[in-house]
């Protein structure tokens, strides 16, 4: 089969992709355990095609502030990476990695931003090493950039770059619970489709 | 009493006075302003790429900066707007991604913004006001009353132009 956009994925596909994520998201939550020396549980992740407009509205409407970290992929497999994260979530981890308080947008500083992007290297490197270990593709990621912003202006970034290969995008939404705190996750997996096509195959669910 | 139209991305609408546009949330996009001051009616389009030639799928043409704007100015037309009367105001095209190194990411803002000035200026359309660029996502609303833009940000409030 020829994929031309996400859209063309079928059920079994979907659910490989699904248990991609999960996987991805079981190593993330030990890694980020790790890090915050801190239990960090994590619901079943749940992944969907959604159209951006979607997404907007999955994360608090267009104008809602949010975290943005991007990710290149490169190697076998080409695309982005694209976490999203609510207020909730930058304040889990900072408060518990740094030991800052941290009350909203306005108070992080650059050590900060520094342990945001950390955080989404090591959750983009769980899900990456998911995909390498199932399919011996060899990905590689780049430096994450952060942005905090209108959730619209930072979806704007994908939705263009991909914009001619599909109007859908594979998301994955996670709960992360660190003991009274609970934060939203959401991942966006925006592999080019020769990429995901490549991936489907290597896993033997490419017709 | 006036009412709000919300244009979405790759979408374009127009209205009469008092009515007002609004789109949410540019951030590479490039949202752009046409207004003729004589039949007070306004327009909007919300843009996301600089050209329908360098496309390779059939889309329909909101999105792109081309025939978005042709587009746009043939909607005005039919409600009664005058296009040599017709006056720009254009905002968006940021770098939301300050230090991004992939190139064709980093500077799709600009060749939005570069594309937009060319379609207007092959239309004759004067651009009276401009707040493109940056690294911030702006919301954009705009008043058929008088042709006023006003800019909506996150983190350095709102102003008008």
């Amino acid at each position: 089969m020829v994929l031309n956009t996400y859209s063309d994925l079928n059920a079994v596909q979907l659910d490989v992709l699904k248990e991609l994520g999960n996987i991805g998201a079981g190593n993330a939550a030990t890694a980020l355990s790790a890090m915050l020396d801190h239990p960090i549980g994590l619901s079943v992740p749940e992944i969907r095609l959604l159209s951006y407009q979607e997404v907007t509205e999955a994360l608090g409407g267009p104008e809602n502030r949010i975290v943005g970290i991007l990710l290149s992929l490169e190697g076998d497999m080409s695309g982005m990476m694209m976490f999203l994260l609510p207020e909730a979530f930058a304040h889990m981890t900072l408060n518990t990695l740094l030991g800052v308080s941290f009350y909203d947008f306005s108070s992080i500083d650059e050590m900060g931003y520094s342990a945001m992007k950390e955080v989404a290297n090591i959750l983009a490197s769980s899900y990456v090493n998911a995909i390498s270990l199932l399919t011996g593709m060899r990905i590689q990621i780049t430096v994450p950039d952060l942005c905090i912003d209108m959730a619209g202006a930072i979806l704007s970034v994908p939705a263009i770059q991909f914009a001619n290969v599909s109007d859908k995008i594979i998301f994955i939404a996670d709960e992360f619970i660190c003991g009274e705190e609970r934060a939203d996750s959401h991942i966006l997996m925006i592999p080019d489709v020769i990429s995901l096509e490549k991936l489907m195959t290597r896993l033997g669910v490419d017709r | 009493m006036s009412s709000t139209v919300t244009v979405g991305i790759s979408d374009l609408n127009a209205v009469r006075s008092p009515d007002v546009l609004v789109t949410y949330a540019l951030g590479s996009c490039v949202g752009i302003c046409l207004y003729d001051p004589l039949n007070r009616i306004g327009g909007l389009a919300h843009i996301m790429l600089p050209s329908s030639i360098d496309s390779g799928v059939k889309s329909d043409g909101y999105k792109f900066a081309d025939t978005g704007i042709t587009l746009l100015v043939k909607k005005m037309e039919q409600m009664g707007a005058k296009t040599p009367l017709l006056k720009a105001k254009i905002a968006g095209g940021a770098q939301m991604f300050a230090s991004i190194t992939n190139s064709s990411i980093a500077n799709i803002g600009q060749r939005n913004v570069a594309s937009v000035k060319n379609m207007l200026n092959r239309l004759n359309i004067p651009i009276i006001a401009e707040d493109t660029g940056d690294h911030y996502g702006r919301t954009l609303y705009f008043y058929a009353e008088d042709g006023t833009m006003k800019i909506k940000s996150v983190s350095r409030g709102e102003w008008l132009w």
